[in-house]
């Protein structure tokens, strides 16, 4: 990846506005980069990630959409089969649904069906999760559909700096990338400056948020900072516990992940996500199945409840927090395994 | 005591709007009340006869086509085939309209039309065979996948032409879909986005009568399926399907209409789908024998060669002529699909990402694995 011309003092950044340049730097050094979306010109977004670009590059660059999802990712496609990038974003999360069928019919399988002869180099860009008070439709976790779709990637970040490197390698890639954005991470701050992410790694690998001895925490997006926050709080009951965000969760990064479960032997998966056949039964197949020997106790899942999305003054009954992440914990055998 | 008569009424009235008036004159974008016809009419007098005689030798190689296709799959040769017997006007029309740089957006009943752009018959063949999904590189030959999923095709078809005319190229994309296509919502979606965009696009609606065994009253409550482009603010043209100069002559006007900047279009050709859906199919459960065989008596290689030999422009040489031809065709096709396909079965890990992830590493050893011992299971 191309580092941004002029190095920035570090200071307070939204992800929003980290994600914005991100996309602004990628459209300006390549023409080939199209944004496209449901208010995504004139306002800038509901969530104003790409506030600007319309005035700066013009709307045949970042082009408000008749509103439809289908009609939207389709178009995008044959942007893409022109040798266009084109950066699409879904309003909501559960708006994207009727994109679908683009998607796993065509996004995911134009590389394959053509035999490499027609990649699909776009980016689909979907605000995810809860936590911000949303009515029904708005706080959707849709991850795992897109896990279940061989061909894409599906990435996404989970701190300031990881927002714009992560979104610049997705518009890089020359794989289609569902770009999931936690949009209750949308306004978290932290220091950072736009050359920052020349440190950031390409897609498909995880890394270790904080290190600890006594068990792994496996997760991303928007539950990171909760397990940070959980970490900090078991040490008070004398448990060290080790973060990994995975940042990927396709590619999946089975080695970092797998290096720290046997590193602690204990690992619990934490999502919003539903939990019956969410990413967590996945991953705690995958870390089963390669960390056997090296675990104390089953890998557990703390994540959504099966149900629908709560309504909004339900909704922090439903979401994974820090007191429930540390009641998984106490649940790990202790006793029995040390 | 109405609201109107109440003292300061006029003070919570809200402010009028503006007058309202349609965005666009519809009167001008309506298609004619019948399927515009040229052959055995006036306007045929002044169709270039090169074209005529081009568009015979292609309908002929085209119907042979067809038939030896579906012989292939009596064979075994063949997975299935979606005949389009009887459509061949609209087929080898819209594939000779078309500029190289242009860009054909197929069904999978449109491999016909590929092959009539210069497609070969084998590539063009090759997701109906099954030895892989699409045989051929889109870019090279400017013809998209043939699309399974109905109307799916039609945005990309809106997108490819909306980055063209971005890029300064005067290319435009010709899309293919059938009448049940038509109910789709991607048909709406790609049909909208064209018309706000004003995208170089044809879309060519073969209405065959049939979606499998549906018939269209039961698909669509529309005058006609052309009168639905009035709703996006787009002509619409009504043509006789299997009048192949009528076909070539109202999608070249769209085709010069979309090239010049005057946006999309969208053609109803009306045509019949002599054959049933698939060889897979029973057509004999939905329909009877008279409708298929008055739809005979309209057949399109018919039409045009009675039109030519009436004209003096075909005599019985050109006819033996133009079978040699297409026997010449279906034979080497027939040879070449009768040899077994090369088949290699790590392509399956090949091709789903531009890298291979770890994961399909793992898997891809695993299969080769498996052939490995069973090449030596073979050999003991």
């Amino acid at each position: 990846m191309t580092t941004v011309a002029a190095r920035q003092a570090a200071k307070p950044a939204t992800m929003a506005q980290a994600l914005q340049r991100a996309m602004r730097d990628a459209m300006a050094e390549d023409p080939t980069v199209h944004v496209m979306g449901e208010d995504v010109g004139t306002l800038g977004g509901v969530f104003r990630v790409t506030d600007g670009l319309a005035k700066e590059f013009g709307e045949d660059r970042c082009t408000d959409t008749p509103l439809a999802e289908a009609g939207i990712l389709g178009t995008a496609v044959g942007m893409a089969m022109y040798g266009l990038r084109p950066v699409v974003e879904m309003q909501f999360d559960a708006f994207a649904y009727p994109a679908f069928e683009q998607l796993v019919s065509h996004v995911s399988r134009m590389r394959n069906r053509t035999r490499g002869a027609m990649p699909m180099p776009l980016v689909v860009r979907i605000p995810y999760g809860g936590g911000i008070g949303g009515v029904e439709h708005h706080s959707d976790s849709s991850e795992v559909y897109y896990m279940a779709t061989p061909g894409l990637h599906v990435v996404t970040p989970a701190t300031v700096a990881d927002a714009y490197g992560l979104l610049r390698a997705a518009i890089a890639s020359d794989d289609p990338v569902v770009f999931l954005e936690p949009k209750r991470l949308y306004w978290s701050k932290s220091d950072w400056s736009p050359d920052a992410p020349a440190a950031v790694e390409p897609i498909g690998r995880a890394v270790v948020r904080r290190s600890g001895r006594s068990a792994t925490l496996i997760t991303y997006g928007p539950s990171v900072p909760v397990c940070l926050e959980a970490a900090e709080a078991a040490q008070a009951e004398g448990w060290d516990l080790e973060v990994v965000d995975l940042r990927s969760l396709v590619p999946f990064d089975d080695e970092t992940v797998c290096a720290s479960v046997r590193r602690t032997g204990r690992a619990i998966v934490v999502h919003e996500s539903t939990g019956f056949a969410g990413p967590g039964a996945e991953i705690a197949a995958r870390v089963t199945e390669r960390c056997f020997h090296h675990l104390e106790a089953p890998v557990l899942r703390v994540a959504g409840f099966d149900i629908p999305y709560p309504p909004p003054m339900l909704e922090r009954h439903h979401l994974p927090g820090v007191d429930r992440v540390l009641d998984a914990v106490a649940r790990l055998q202790w006793e029995a395994g040390s | 005591m109405t609201v109107q008569e109440l003292p300061g009424a006029a003070s919570y009235r809200p402010t009028p709007p503006p007058a309202w008036k349609p965005r666009t004159d519809p009167a001008p974008l309506l298609p004619d009340p019948e399927p515009y016809r040229v052959l055995g009419t006036d306007a045929a007098a002044d169709f270039a006869p090169a074209v005529l005689r081009r568009l015979y030798a292609e309908l002929v190689r085209g119907r042979r086509y067809n038939t030896q296709a579906t012989a292939l799959t009596k064979q075994g040769r063949l997975a299935v085939y979606p005949s389009s017997t009887g459509q061949e006007a609209c087929e080898v029309a819209a594939a000779l309209v078309l500029e190289e740089r242009d860009w054909l957006f197929p069904s999978y009943r449109d491999t016909l039309a590929a092959v009539a752009r210069g497609l070969d018959p084998v590539e063009a063949l090759t997701l109906l065979r099954g030895d892989w999904h699409t045989g051929y590189d889109p870019r090279e030959h400017r013809i998209a996948p043939l699309s399974t999923p109905l109307a799916t095709q039609l945005p990309h078809a809106v997108g490819l032409a909306h980055a063209a005319r971005l890029k300064g190229d005067d290319v435009v994309a010709l899309a293919m879909v059938g009448d049940g296509g038509t109910s789709e919502g991607d048909f709406h979606e790609a049909l909208n986005f064209a018309a706000v965009w004003q995208a170089p696009v044809v879309f060519l609606v073969q209405n065959n009568g049939f979606a499998i065994s549906v018939p269209l009253a039961k698909q669509t409550a529309a005058p006609s399926l052309a009168h639905k482009a009035v709703g996006y603010g787009m002509p619409g043209r009504l043509v006789d399907g299997n009048d192949a100069a009528a076909v070539h002559q109202v999608l070249s006007e769209a085709v010069a209409r979309a090239r010049r900047g005057g946006g999309p279009t969208l053609v109803e050709a009306v045509t019949y789908r002599v054959e049933a859906h698939t060889n897979a199919d029973d057509a004999t459960r939905y329909r009877g024998d008279a409708e298929v065989e008055a739809w005979r008596q309209h057949d399109p290689i018919k039409l045009l060669e009675r039109d030519l030999t009436e004209r003096g422009l075909l005599d019985e040489d050109g006819v033996r002529e133009a079978a040699e031809q297409a026997e010449e065709m279906a034979a080497r096709l027939r040879e070449r699909m009768n040899a077994d396909a090369e088949l290699d079965p790590m392509d399956l890990f090949a091709h789903v990402y531009a890298e291979q992830t770890a994961q399909l590493r793992e898997q891809a050893a695993q299969l080769r694995a498996e052939l490995d011992a069973e090449a030596e299971g073979d050999h003991r």
